[in-house]
């Protein structure tokens, strides 16, 4: 059975211009989601990850951020072509973020309830104010508060639990797609399992798709089903988990990242590190962006840029296979 | 053999308008000399805390500190100073811990001019045989900590660390804040120079994977704290206090062998430290909590070899 695709990238390109020179944030992405599926955006700091989730939703900073080209087609339809009033009629209703640091994305003078009803309000201007509250006494349940807490404010509340009421917030609208941006990075072991386990649970209840947007594989591992791995902004691999997870090919950096995790189930004497370090953003190297750091690095790499070599879906940016091919 | 470190019944109480807040709590904690001691735990357990206080950073409400068998608990100013050459801390956010407005090279510097170790040529000589050791290189002596990476910068803070030829060093979280390829640069770092200088190591953190890499012992903070002692492979292999047991639960591991649904994850949130109430901190959580739980203090109690653990039904 052909699954239903609800948001296709294609060839997005974000740049930053700043004092020093542009920014090259976002190079070239193309990725599908498909309904009630998550896909996992993961990468190091810098690498563009959250770039590609502000642009989904038109978050960018206008006056430094461009998108130079590219398509987000979400639903039949290509988000960068709409108007903005409209646009923010599909925001927080259709496609909704979760915000990283949830001591900072909640507003410290409104009650966690209103803040949640505002959501509701703006995009149910046919529902009255009891049905209202109750729609957000609803969420706040969901999301494991009890609603008697919907007058405590933010600082009232621990981490966990506020990241709770952010996720409360963006679910309030029951929208088809749901960006969340390391949403539990600010969050402790044992926390971060319970939120994400409660994701999980929603995300299936709903059928909501997800962009999971993390730096940590264990994340990747147990939430989503396809995964990008984003480098200098390029996905230089793709497949679903089992690909990345379980299959022998994989792009030199993402096998570089498997390495300098510290591994639980086995003893290591040394970890492996990458050596060096991200390329800067302004000045990307020629050819393959990954080249000055790699192990397998031969002449064709500091030249030409890699095409995706396909092995039934699991998609590789990389020279090495090309011969292979 | 006499322990390097040593802490009897540590306490470090602050005081807030609502009540005394135990940060640390009856700590008795041992380190030998050239091991490395992990210490995990959620954030509020207190392990920083701990790590401060043995340093004498923050003056302990109660309990000893020893140091190679001088109690170091109340030193007099003269023998803190000489104290502080031992022993010394990497802190977690290299963002905020170095000063902005100096270069590389005076920050490295400090501790030696402080000491009046050395100065003019050899004290310059002795600084860029610092910056190689940690891997900077010797151009970037005038750069400032802006321009630099958190990689770099967290090496910067390994090499102020290391200037005055310390034995014992506190590393409070110290790759917490970076990347997965550069976190393992520098705990490849601070292993090597362990065994090249034989130094001993606290090494607070709360990424559990990280602390089974770098510790020889580990001991399991909770709300002040702490549950469980034991050497690295024993905690992970058979972990006796239901703490440990819902850390261990909580860690996402990177394949598929089980899924979130399958794994058996600890409701509820860590409670207030101020004024705790007497018997086992973690009972609130428990899913085996007892009416004895609630009553008195648990103690560590000796459970296995060299296995502490404070828990009325481990102990049994």
């Amino acid at each position: 059975m052909e699954k239903e695709i609800l948001l296709t990238i294609k060839n997005l390109t974000v740049k930053y211009k700043t004092d020093d020179g542009i920014a090259e944030a976002v190079n070239n992405i193309s990725f599908q989601l498909h309904k009630g599926e998550t896909l996992g955006l993961v990468g190091e700091t810098g690498a563009g990850k959250t770039t590609t989730g502000l642009s989904i939703l038109r978050l960018l900073p206008e006056r430094t951020a461009e998108i130079t080209e590219g398509e987000i087609i979400f639903k039949g339809e290509n988000l960068l072509d709409i108007p903005k009033n409209e646009m923010s009629v599909i925001r927080g209703k259709q496609i909704s973020m979760i915000f990283q640091d949830p001591m900072t994305s909640l507003n410290p003078v409104y009650t966690v309830g209103s803040q949640i009803e505002e959501s509701i309000f703006l995009h149910n201007r046919d529902l009255t104010n009891p049905q209202i509250k109750e729609k957000a006494d609803e969420m706040l349940e969901l999301v494991g508060i009890t609603p008697e807490r919907r007058d405590d404010y933010p600082h009232q509340f621990s981490g966990g639990m506020k990241q709770r009421v952010v996720i409360a917030m963006a679910l309030a609208c029951d929208p088809e797609l749901v960006i969340a941006d390391e949403p539990t990075t600010a969050l402790d072991v044992t926390i971060q399992a319970q939120v994400l386990r409660m994701m999980d649970e929603l995300k299936r209840k709903y059928g909501t798709s997800m962009i999971m947007i993390t730096h940590d594989f264990g994340v990747v591992a147990k939430t989503c089903d396809t995964v990008a791995v984003v480098y200098a902004g390029e996905i230089i691999e793709y497949g679903t988990v089992q690909d990345i997870f379980e299959d022998d090919k994989h792009h030199p950096y993402t096998t570089g990242l498997f390495h300098s995790l510290p591994n639980m189930n086995q003893d290591t004497e040394r970890l492996q590190p990458i050596e060096g370090l991200m390329p800067d953003p302004m000045a990307l190297p020629a050819g393959c962006k990954f080249h000055t750091r790699c192990p397998h690095c031969f002449d064709k790499c500091k030249t030409v840029l890699p095409q995706d070599i396909d092995f039934n879906g699991h998609m590789i940016k990389c020279h090495l296979y090309s011969k292979e091919v | 053999m006499e322990p390097f470190i040593k802490t009897v019944g540590l306490k470090k109480y602050f005081k807030t308008p609502s009540g005394q807040l135990h940060a640390v709590d009856n700590v008795n904690l041992e380190i030998a000399r050239g091991t490395t001691l992990g210490v995990v735990g959620e954030s509020g357990c207190g392990k920083s805390t701990l790590g401060r206080t043995i340093l004498n950073l923050l003056p302990a409400t109660g309990g000893q500190i020893y140091f190679e068998g001088e109690d170091i608990t109340k030193p007099s100013k003269k023998r803190l100073f000489a104290l502080r050459k031992e022993m010394q801390i990497i802190f977690q956010d290299p963002y905020a811990s170095l000063d902005p407005r100096m270069s590389i090279r005076e920050i490295i510097s400090e501790p030696l001019i402080v000491y009046k170790e050395v100065k003019g040529q050899a004290l310059y000589d002795r600084v860029s045989e610092l910056m190689d050791t940690v891997g900077i290189a010797r151009r970037m002596e005038n750069y400032f900590p802006h321009e630099l990476d958190g990689g770099r910068r967290q090496r910067i803070g390994v090499a102020r660390a290391l200037a005055l030829n310390p034995k014992f060093i506190v590393c409070d979280e110290p790759v917490s804040a970076l990347d997965v390829s550069i976190q393992a640069q520098i705990l490849n770092l601070l292993m090597d120079l362990q065994k090249e200088r034989k130094l001993t190591y606290m090494f607070i953190t709360h990424d559990l994977s990280v602390v089974k890499h770098i510790s020889d012992e580990i001991a399991v903070m909770y709300l002040g704290e702490c549950v469980e002692k034991a050497p690295k492979e024993e905690l992970f292999k058979n972990p006796k206090h239901p703490y440990t047991q819902a850390l261990l639960n909580a860690i996402l591991e990177a394949d598929l062998k089980t899924s979130l649904a399958e794994k058996s994850i600890i409701e509820g949130e860590v409670t207030s430290p101020i004024n705790p109430k007497p018997g086992c901190r973690f009972a609130s959580r428990c899913k085996y909590c007892m009416e004895e739980c609630l009553s008195d203090n648990i103690l560590l109690e000796e459970c296995g070899k060299n296995h502490f653990v404070a828990c009325i039904k481990a102990q049994e």
